[in-house]
């Protein structure tokens, strides 16, 4: 039962996912149909395309606890709106360069182009980030540090 | 104040053997503004959704959350529940427990603590729901087909035969495309000629069918049902209702030089021409590039000649402005360029031909009259070979990466042909594979091997030049793993096909996605192959990937099913989450109308009262019909004026708090 | 400076405008204010020279929707920006005068002050040198000592948008800096120095909203952290993250925007650098989609509303200048 000990105190980050509704959250689904396990930690939140996801919203997920947030949108070329995630991927790289700015680890933020039928690829992807984050720790840069410990 | 339901569903044992639903639905219970919650072996069955609408009818529910499979799976069905019990479709929020849970899970106590979350988010979102109406929009009953080749003319005829009215847009000034060029169609060897023809006569004939030649599409606005088109017809300096296709002013124009496109410039044609003999209209157009009179102001023989003044070499292009209800895109496919295939010396020896070239030399309406004879020195050509999938399948960046699909079956009909008419002509093929999967296909094939006796050699050939009056072709042969060097008299290339050069441009205008070698996709490649994932865009024909001429005229008949579909009906439901600009808000900066796909957004000028009198902005105000619901606008705009119903900044910012707690 | 009084009175005169947006002499010598000058009032106070640093571009959105014409005084620098409000429809292009005047940069007073220079009574400028009479007795400083930091980055630019423009004054004697030069010492910093650099600086915000009100790119009607719909609105920094998101947020709406003008950190009363995370933006702009700079014209796209089908992928964040 050493496992279990150690899962305990494992770190268990939390992980926000928005997920373009044509795509990525198909993929996810297909990574459920095809019972791709991948940790709990993650949550998605839909929206229609990867180009709604305001930089609010991931700074507030930081602000809110969040340890890591990731994009994932159709892959460019494929975007159901035709133009969505070429938008995303200029707003967020712009975004998570200014985070790496400002010294917030850049491997807490995150894009990945997912098609509805890369299932496989949405689990390794979501196995991958989860992983990235737990090393890291906690997220406390971007929250109120005079709440926190 | 809201009151939420929450329903979770077991999915039989799907969701229920790793997530504790009861523990769910009384954690529901915990939620602010929740009255109800329960759980049930199967919410989308018929009991289920009784159980469902009975609930909202006795708890008084504003808002449902449902805990269940994806809503890709089962949205509209518990939209349509809740919305029988007397609430908008829209109070509803699914919290995906199964694909995204239960199924990728496997510890119990993982499984529902993240239930528990996903419901909470759901529960979260459905407090900011807000009862949304998706608006209506008349159809305009009437088509737009662009591109007058065979596919393009076999939708136009099937809607117009349906009795809507339908425009062809054609950039030629005659309709009938790639086909009217082609010899003979495998594999029945049907003279293309002898069934197009009388199709493009039909469709010129017809009530319902308008034609615009030598026309093309200048602009697109609007959306489903109501698209607004600019037609530019080119000016033809010839008037169409004047001219009887007498052709005497073709064969008076003094300047017989230009190479003639019909012919694949094989031979000559005049300043004023006619494409071919059986073009439809049958209206001869000026080449303003060519013509001595437009150019210079003298000659103006043609005009003397015409018994009927119809010369008018002042005529102006004219932009014509319509609507439509339905676009067709019929744009078909060109040979790509070869000038990148240098080894193959295409251009450099008169004797490399394309597929297409051949085609008119078997032609009896062709520049040889129908007798092959070879363009350097107007021999007959004893040897030949034919090169296969000369651009097709390739790696590099000079060919494409797909099969062109018709090359193997019109190289197996032209060794035939040329052997029915040439019995004593060596023919050889080199191939990569022979494809010929499409019914009495691969017996057209064989009978080319068997009974003609041509030569196919598996492999392909490395380069091919001039020496001494022949065309040597050097090449490999796999299958006897042997150099072979054949010194023929013509080589013909089978050169990949690539969608025509407009179709980029138009894809733009129509906001229809394509693919990397710009062909337009389909919304769904198996489910919705004849439609774009752009609402009203349908698709018919090469435009959408290569194809034989069967396969196009059963595309053409089944874009002109769904166009049909979309015209009997008389209004159409939009999508009700669409963007929405609040007017106070805004500063009309215009950006979000730069990222805009639709060119959903406009201006216009507002008065408001301000303290001390009145101001007039200028605000941004979505057209809903028009607007997909992307949301690129809403994360453009600055001050959070413009927002997506249904995916509001406060609903997901509620979600996000909700998983963040 | 006679030259472009002539030149006010002669549009007041044929009736060109009615108004003038320029500067005017403070309650102190050297201090200048952006005002509005009437044809009815006279040019009274009216002052154009090296304190004039203020950016008037914004004050034209309101003043454009006033009756009648108006003239606005501007700088090279600050013609960027009102090629950015035409762009953007925020001004009405019909209803100004742009009447281009020379620039030779600025003068910080701070900047003499902190050299100890106390008691400031006035300043003179005689070439390269600046006199300064103070109630200690007279001090000199060279100018290029009290040249604004804005000025100091300034590309040396020339007006981009003008009806008329006034040529003249002796050329700028002044060494530019590297205007990236600060932005890459940071990127030198490992994650943990760059996030206690920046916490120190905005831990000294104050919200007072200077930065907000002076940018001429900023010209919301409502500001998203006014809009309770945002989700975000705030008065005030309550926490240090609303410090962090507050500044991330603002540099990110005038991203592919900002001119690089300055104004920000200029009027910023607790100094902080400011124009740090918008020359950040500039510079990964500038870097990844090729040089833009914003204002140049009043019909580009800007960088954050174009793409191309090539672009950097958001990883590129993950290697880029990674030691």
């Amino acid at each position: 039962m050493q496992v279990n000990e150690t899962a305990k105190e494992q770190f268990r980050p939390v992980i926000v996912a928005f997920c373009c509704n044509w795509c990525s959250y198909a993929g996810a689904d297909l990574a459920g149909s095809s019972r791709l396990n991948y940790p709990a930690d993650v949550k998605i939140i839909r929206v229609p395309c990867s180009c709604r996801v305001n930089p609010l919203f991931i700074l507030r997920a930081f602000e809110r606890g969040a340890d890591g947030v990731i994009l994932c949108g159709c892959h460019p070329g494929d975007c159901h709106y035709s133009t969505g995630n070429y938008y995303t991927r200029r707003r967020m790289t712009l975004l998570f360069s200014m985070l790496d700015y400002m010294g917030i680890e850049r491997e807490r933020t995150r894009v990945e182009w997912v098609s509805a039928a890369e299932g496989a690829k949405f689990a390794a992807t979501m196995n991958d980030f989860i992983s990235t984050v737990a090393k890291l720790g906690e997220n406390r840069k971007l929250r109120d540090l005079r709440c926190k410990k | 104040m809201q009151k939420i339901g929450v329903f979770v569903c077991w999915c039989g044992s799907n969701i229920a053997a790793t997530v504790d639903v009861k523990a769910v639905a009384e954690a529901a219970k915990q939620q602010p503004n929740v009255v109800y919650a329960t759980d049930y072996q199967y919410m989308c069955s018929e009991s289920g959704q009784t159980l469902i609408i009975d609930a909202i009818k006795e708890y008084g529910l504003t808002g449902v959350v449902i805990c269940s499979c994806s809503p890709r799976m089962h949205e509209t069905t518990f939209r349509k529940a809740v919305q029988k019990a007397g609430l908008n479709p829209y109070m509803l929020e699914i919290a995906n427990i199964r694909e995204q849970c239960s199924w990728i899970h496997k510890d119990i106590k993982e499984g529902t603590e993240k239930a528990i979350i996903l419901m909470t988010a759901a529960v979260a979102k459905v407090q900011l729901n807000k009862p949304l109406i998706a608006g209506e929009s008349a159809v305009t009953k009437r088509c737009l087909v662009i591109g007058g080749g065979i596919a393009g003319i076999q939708t136009a005829l099937d809607v117009a035969d349906a009795g809507f009215e339908v425009d062809i847009v054609e950039k030629k000034p005659t309709i009938g495309g790639k086909m009217a060029q082609l010899d003979k169609t495998f594999p029945t060897l049907d003279c293309a000629a002898c069934i197009l023809t009388p199709k493009m006569v039909d469709a010129a004939a017809h009530d319902k069918i308008t034609l615009y030649t030598y026309s093309e599409v200048e602009a697109v606005k609007g959306f489903v049902g109501n698209f607004t088109v600019t037609i530019r017809k080119k000016a033809r300096y010839v008037k169409e209702n004047l001219c009887t296709g007498c052709g005497i002013c073709t064969e008076k124009c003094p300047m017989k030089k230009q190479p003639n496109e019909f012919n694949m410039g094989l031979d000559k044609r005049g300043a004023i021409y006619i494409p071919f003999a059986q073009a439809v209209p049958k209206v001869p157009v000026i080449d303003p590039d060519a013509c001595i009179k437009l150019k210079t102001g003298k000659c103006g023989i043609c005009s003397k000649f015409c018994q009927v003044q119809a010369i008018d070499y002042t005529q102006k292009d004219e932009l014509i402005e319509k609507k439509y209800g339905a676009i067709v895109v019929a744009t078909g496919f060109n040979l790509i360029k070869l000038d990148k295939f240098g080894e193959l010396s295409y251009g450099l020896c008169p004797d490399v031909v394309t597929s297409l070239e051949y085609e008119r030399l078997m032609n009896a309406a062709g520049p040889t009259k129908g007798h092959l004879l070879r363009p350097s020195d107007g021999k007959e050509p004893k040897t030949i070979v034919f090169v296969q999938c000369v651009g097709s399948r390739g790696n590099s960046c000079k060919e494409k990466s797909y099969c062109s699909k018709v090359c193997c079956m019109y190289t197996a009909k032209h060794a035939m042909l040329t052997k029915d008419h040439y019995p004593d002509t060596d023919i050889y093929v080199f191939y990569i594979d022979v494809r010929t999967p499409g019914k009495n296909f691969d017996e057209f094939y064989r009978r080319a091997v068997e009974q003609y006796g041509v030569n196919y050699i598996k492999g392909q050939v490395g380069k091919v030049y001039e020496e001494n009056g022949k065309v040597m072709v050097q090449g490999s042969d796999l299958l006897s793993n042997e150099q072979v060097l054949i010194p023929a008299d013509m080589v013909v290339l089978a050169t990949a096909i690539e969608p025509d050069e407009s179709a980029r441009k138009l894809g733009t205008m129509l906001t229809a996605s394509m693919d990397t070698n710009d062909f337009f996709t389909e919304a769904h490649a198996k489910l919705r192959p004849v439609e774009s994932p752009t609402a009203g865009i349908f698709l018919s024909g090469m435009a959408q990937g290569p194809k034989d001429i069967p396969e196009t005229v059963s595309q053409a008949g089944a874009a002109a099913a769904k166009v049909i579909g979309l015209l009997a009906k008389d209004k159409l439901l939009g999508n009700p989450c669409v963007a929405h600009s609040d007017e106070m808000l805004c500063n009309g900066c215009s950006t979000c109308a730069n990222v805009c796909p639709y060119g959903a957004i406009e201006y216009q000028n507002k008065e408001f009262r301000i303290p001390g009198g009145v101001e007039t902005r200028r605000i941004a105000v979505v057209n809903e019909a028009v607007c997909q619901g992307c949301g690129a606008c809403t994360v453009t705009c600055p001050s959070g004026a413009m927002d997506l119903k249904g995916f509001t900044n406060r609903q997901i910012m509620a979600e996000v708090d909700a998983i963040c707690k | 400076m006679q030259e472009i009084i002539e030149k006010i009175n002669e549009l007041f005169e044929n009736g060109t405008v009615n108004r003038v947006l320029a500067w005017k002499t403070g309650e102190f010598d050297y201090e200048r204010t952006p005002a509005v000058f009437t044809k009815e009032d006279g040019l009274d106070g009216f002052s154009y020279d090296s304190f004039c640093a203020a950016n008037l571009a914004k004050y034209l959105i309101l003043e454009t929707k006033k009756e009648g014409k108006i003239a606005i005084l501007a700088k090279p620098c600050d013609t960027y920006n009102l090629n950015l409000l035409i762009k953007e429809h925020r001004i009405d292009r019909e209803k100004v005068f742009i009447l281009g005047v020379p620039c030779r940069c600025k003068i910080d007073v701070e900047k003499i002050r902190a050299k100890g220079i106390k008691g400031i009574k006035s300043i003179k400028e005689e070439g390269d040198t600046l006199i300064i009479d103070t109630i200690y007795g007279e001090k000199t400083c060279p100018r290029q000592e009290a040249i604004q930091d804005k000025c100091l980055a300034c590309q040396g630019r020339t007006h981009v948008v003008f009806d008329e423009k006034i040529e003249g004054g002796e050329p700028a004697n002044v060494e530019k800096i590297d205007r990236m030069a600060e932005v890459e010492k940071l990127e030198a910093m490992t994650p943990q120095e760059r996030f206690d650099f920046w916490r120190s600086e905005l831990s000294k915000c104050i919200r007072c909203n200077a930065c907000r009100n002076v940018c001429p790119a900023c010209t919301c009607t409502t500001c998203v952290f006014d809009n309770p719909a945002s989700g975000v609105s705030s008065k005030a920094n309550t926490d240090t993250f609303e410090e962090n998101m507050f500044h991330i947020i603002r540099a990110f709406h005038v991203a592919g925007r900002c001119t690089d003008c300055g104004e920000c950190s200029r009027v910023c009363p607790q100094h902080i650098p400011l124009h740090l995370l918008n020359r950040k933006f500039i510079k990964e702009i500038n870097e990844l989609y090729g040089t833009y700079q914003s204002g140049e014209d009043a019909q580009s796209k800007g960088p954050l509303t174009n793409f191309t089908q090539e672009d950097a992928e958001p990883s590129i964040v993950y290697t880029k200048g990674r030691v």
